[in-house]
C-alpha cells in the first residue's frame, strides 16, 4: 500500500491488515500511557482544505500518539478557483519535508491528483474528497462492526476475520455521500451484504451498477433484510431549498420517511447496531432515542477512528505490509 | 510567384492524376498538368515545385466550422497567429473563430478585428463567428446584422460555450439571421440540469463522485430548437452533439425535413467517460465524453450522414488551468493538428462503417464550408477550382507529442496515443502553407517582409 486514496483500491487481505492493525492499536489506548514511539522523527502533514475539526483532531491525535511530527495546513477559504493552487501547495509541503499528507479537500479527486501527478512523492491519504471517497471511515465503520458482530462485543475483535454474511443498510444522503461509496466499496470486499435505502432524488443515476442492492423504502427493507448494522448518513437540511437541489419536500417528509425513530429502532433485531459518522442532525435522519440507544455505536466509532487512524499511518509510514512491498 | 507541380495524387483516395497550382488556382489536372508547368529553361519567372504525391490522397482543405482562437483575450492560450498554423498544419485552409473571446464577438468591430488577425497571420481563411447575444449573456440580441455586413461578413452565429437557452431569445435569432443567410449554431445544453456539471452522468460520475452532465440536458435543447426552426422555417445547427438520443432526434428532424445540420467532435468519435477515472482534467471537455454506446452512435451518424460534419472545437488552454483538481479545471481539448487523424482511425480504418476518404472530404470541407456559407472552400478538386487542397500519407502512423504541435497549448487527450495519416502538405489560395508536415515559417515571414 502506497497511498490510501480509495476503500475501492484495498483488497481483502488488506483491508483486514488494517483492521488487526487498528486492533493492536486500539489495545494500546486502554493504557495509561498512550504514546508509541513508532512514527518517531517523522511529519505527517493535515492539510485540510475543507472544514472537519472532527476528522482533523482525529488524525492529529492519531499521529501525535505515534510520536509523529504533526503541521496543521488549514486551507479553508482556498477555493478550488482561487488563492494558491494544490500543485503549488503540495510542492510546498515537499519542500518543508514532511514524510505523509493526510488530504481533506472538496474537490473529488483532489487526494488522487496529488498523488498521482508527479508533485509529491510522499503517501497520500484521503481523508474525504467531495463526493468522493472516505476511505478511513469506512475502515473504521468495518473494525466497529466486526468487533459487534464478529468479535462478540467486549474482548475479541474477531481479528483476521472479514465480514462474511453480515447484512448492512446504510440510509439516507447517498447522492451526495463519500461515507456511502466507501462503506459499499469495503463492506463489499469484506463479504457483507449492503442494502443502501434513499429516496430516489438522493441516489446517483448509475447506482444500479454498484455491488448492493437498492430501495426507497426504509420500513420494507429492516422487515426483509433484518440487518446487523444500520448506519444512517447524515442529511443537510438545505438540500430541500431549489437552491440547494430540491431533493426532498421539507425535512419533516424525510425523517418521516427516512428517519430511525423510535418505532423503527424497536422493529430492528435486538443485536442490530446503530450507527452514524457524525455529526448527527438529531431530530432529523436519526431520533435522540436511537442515537442515545444501547446499541447505538456513534461515540465508540469515535474512538475507532483513531485507531484506525493509527494504523493506516503506521503501515503506510513504518512500512511492515505484507501484503504488497511497494514502499 | 511559385507554383506546384504535384505528381500522382489520388483524389479523394481514387484514381491517381497530377495536378498544377498557379496563379492561386488549380490551373491543370491530369496529363495535361505537366504541360501546363512552365519549364525549368530560365526564361520564366515562375519557379516551379514539383511534389511526389505518388502514395499520398489529396483532399480538399480542410474547413473547420468550431475552432477557439481565443484572441483577443487569452493570448496566453493561443493567438488567431499560432491557431492558423496548428491549423495548417492539421490540413485545414480555412476555420471558424468562435465567438467567446475577451471581449465578445459581439460587434463588427471585433469580428473585423478578428478577420483582420487572420488576413495578416496568412496560415489560413479566418471566419469569424459572431455571438448571438450581447456578452453570451442569453439576454438580448447582439448585432447580427452589422457583423454581417462588415469585412468579416459572418455568417454563423454562435453563443458557443453558453446556450441560448431563453426559448424566445431563440426564435428571434433564428428567425432574424435568414435576413442574410445566416445560421445560429446551437450549444446545446439546458443550463439548470447541469448546474455544476463536470462529467457525463451515469455509472462513471456515480463511483467518482463527480457532478453529472445528463444527456437528457442536450437532447432536450435539441429537440425544441428543430422544432422552433421549423416553425419559423429557419436553418439551424448543432454543435459538438454527443448523445446517442441527439443522433436519433437530428434523424428524425431531418426525416422531417427540418433544415438541421449537425457536428461532432473527433474527441467524441474515440472518447468515454472511462477516461476521466483518472481524474486527469486533459479529459474534461464540455459537452462532456459520453459512453461507448454515445461513441457507436455518433459514429453511425455520422456514417448514415445524420451528423453532417465533423468540427474540432479545438479549445487550447494553458497548463495551469489543467494542472489542478478536475473540479477546478478548464473545460476544453485541442484538436485541429490531431482531428483529421482521428477521423482516419475512427471512421476510414474502421471496417464496421463504409466511410471513405470522399466522405472525409464531404464530412471535414464541403459541408462546413457551405454551412458556413464559404463560397471559395470545399469545393472540388477540378480545373479553376481555388487551390485550397491537402495532401495526407494514409499509411502513416505518428504519435502524439503535446510539445511538438504547433497550437500555443499542449492540452491534447491523445498524448502518446499512436495514431494514423499525416498531413503532408497543406495548399492555401495556390501557396503552400505546410510542405513536408512541416509549416512555412520562412515563407511566411518572407512574404511578410516583401508586403
Amino acid at each position: 500500500m502506497r497511498h490510501l486514496l480509495s476503500a475501492g483500491d484495498l483488497s481483502r487481505a488488506e483491508a483486514v491488515e488494517i483492521l488487526d492493525t487498528t486492533s493492536t492499536m486500539a489495545a494500546t489506548q486502554s493504557r495509561e500511557i498512550k504514546k508509541l514511539p513508532a512514527l518517531r522523527g517523522l511529519t505527517v502533514v493535515n492539510l485540510f482544505f475543507e472544514d472537519s475539526t472532527r476528522t482533523r483532531i482525529s488524525f492529529e491525535a492519531a499521529a501525535k500518539r505515534l510520536s509523529a511530527d504533526v503541521i496543521n495546513f488549514s486551507a479553508k477559504g482556498s477555493s478550488v478557483s482561487k488563492g494558491e493552487s494544490l500543485k503549488d501547495t503540495a510542492l510546498t509541503l515537499a519542500a518543508m519535508g514532511a514524510d505523509a499528507v493526510v488530504i481533506r479537500h472538496q474537490a473529488s479527486g483532489a487526494p488522487h491528483r496529488l498523488a498521482t501527478s508527479g508533485w509529491i512523492r510522499t503517501p497520500v491519504v484521503n481523508a474525504g474528497d467531495g463526493m468522493h471517497q472516505h476511505p478511513t471511515q469506512a475502515l473504521l465503520d468495518a473494525f466497529t462492526m466486526r468487533r459487534h458482530l464478529v468479535g462478540g462485543g467486549e474482548g475479541g475483535d474477531g481479528v483476521g476475520e472479514d465480514l462474511t454474511g453480515a447484512k448492512v443498510v446504510i440510509v439516507g444522503d447517498v447522492l451526495h455521500s463519500r461515507v456511502a461509496r466507501s462503506n459499499v466499496d469495503l463492506l463489499h470486499t469484506l463479504g457483507a451484504h449492503v442494502t443502501l435505502v434513499a429516496p430516489p432524488t438522493l441516489l446517483p443515476v448509475g447506482v444500479d451498477t454498484w455491488p448492493c442492492a437498492v430501495s426507497y423504502d426504509l420500513d420494507a427493507s429492516i422487515a426483509d433484510v433484518r440487518p446487523d448494522a444500520i448506519m444512517m448518513l447524515r442529511v443537510q437540511r438545505e438540500r430541500m431549498s431549489s437552491a440547494g437541489g430540491g431533493f426532498f419536500p421539507s425535512p419533516m417528509e424525510y425523517s418521516r420517511r427516512y428517519g430511525l425513530d423510535g418505532t423503527r429502532l424497536a422493529a430492528l433485531p435486538e443485536h442490530c447496531v446503530v450507527m452514524h459518522p457524525g455529526p448527527m442532525n438529531r431530530g432529523l435522519e436519526i431520533s435522540a432515542k436511537a442515537a442515545d440507544s444501547p446499541r447505538s455505536t456513534i461515540v465508540e466509532q469515535v474512538a475507532n477512528g483513531v485507531a484506525v487512524r493509527m494504523a493506516v499511518l503506521y503501515l503506510l509510514l513504518a512500512g511492515g505490509t505484507p501484503t504488497e512491498g511497494s514502499r | 510567384m511559385t507554383s506546384y507541380l504535384i505528381r500522382a495524387a489520388s483524389v479523394l483516395g481514387g484514381e491517381r492524376t497530377d495536378l498544377y497550382l498557379a496563379d492561386g488556382v488549380i490551373a491543370a489536372l491530369g496529363p495535361d498538368a505537366a504541360a501546363a508547368a512552365p519549364r525549368g529553361d530560365g526564361g520564366s519567372a515562375v519557379e516551379v515545385v514539383e511534389i511526389d504525391a505518388s502514395t499520398l490522397i489529396a483532399l480538399p482543405g480542410l474547413v473547420d466550422l468550431h475552432t477557439h482562437l481565443r484572441e483577443p483575450g487569452r493570448e496566453d492560450a493561443e493567438t488567431v497567429a499560432s491557431g492558423t498554423r496548428a491549423a495548417a498544419v492539421g490540413g485545414f485552409t480555412c476555420v471558424h473563430a468562435m465567438a467567446n473571446t475577451d471581449p465578445v464577438a459581439d460587434t463588427a468591430g471585433v469580428v473585423e478585428q478578428v478577420w483582420r488577425l487572420g488576413q495578416d497571420a496568412g496560415w489560413a481563411q479566418v471566419r469569424p463567428v459572431g455571438a448571438v447575444t450581447v456578452g453570451l449573456r442569453g439576454e438580448q440580441l447582439a448585432e447580427l446584422g452589422a457583423m454581417a455586413d462588415s469585412a468579416a461578413a459572418v455568417r454563423v452565429f454562435s453563443d458557443d460555450g453558453m446556450c441560448v437557452h431563453d426559448p424566445v431569445l431563440m426564435r428571434r435569432a433564428l428567425e432574424y439571421v435568414k435576413a442574410f443567410d445566416g445560421v445560429v449554431a446551437q450549444h446545446a445544453q439546458e443550463p439548470r440540469l447541469t448546474a455544476g456539471a463536470l462529467m457525463h452522468e451515469g455509472v462513471v460520475s456515480a463511483a467518482l463522485g463527480l457532478t453529472g452532465w445528463p444527456a437528457v440536458a442536450e437532447e432536450a435543447i435539441i429537440a425544441r430548437d428543430v422544432l422552433l426552426a421549423e416553425h419559423v422555417g429557419s436553418r439551424v445547427h448543432i454543435c459538438h452533439l454527443s448523445t446517442a438520443g441527439s443522433v436519433d432526434i437530428i434523424r428524425w428532424a431531418k426525416a422531417r425535413g427540418i433544415d438541421v445540420t449537425a457536428e461532432v467532435t473527433p474527441h467524441h468519435l474515440v472518447l468515454t467517460d472511462e477516461a476521466v477515472r483518472g481524474y486527469d482534467p486533459q479529459f474534461k471537455v464540455n459537452p462532456p465524453l459520453r459512453t461507448a454506446a454515445d461513441v457507436a452512435a455518433v459514429r453511425a451518424g455520422l456514417a448514415d450522414g445524420t451528423i453532417d460534419i465533423v468540427a474540432t472545437d479545438h479549445a487550447p488552454h494553458p497548463d495551469e488551468d489543467k494542472d489542478c483538481e478536475f473540479a477546478a479545471a478548464a473545460m476544453g481539448m485541442t484538436g485541429l493538428e490531431t482531428a483529421l487523424s482521428v477521423v482516419v482511425e475512427a471512421m476510414v480504418n474502421n471496417p464496421d462503417h463504409d466511410f471513405g476518404w470522399a466522405d472525409v472530404a464531404r464530412t471535414m470541407s464541403a459541408a462546413p464550408a457551405a454551412i458556413g456559407r464559404v463560397s471559395e472552400q470545399g469545393r472540388p478538386l477540378e480545373v479553376g477550382e481555388p487551390a485550397n487542397l491537402v495532401l495526407v500519407d494514409p499509411e502513416a502512423t505518428w504519435t502524439v507529442d503535446p510539445p511538438a504541435l504547433r497550437t500555443a497549448s499542449s492540452n491534447t487527450p491523445f498524448a502518446q496515443r499512436e495514431l494514423p495519416a499525416r498531413v503532408v502538405a497543406t495548399f492555401w489560395r495556390g501557396a503552400a502553407t505546410v510542405l513536408d508536415g512541416a509549416p512555412r515559417e520562412a515563407l511566411r515571414e518572407r512574404a511578410g517582409a516583401g508586403a
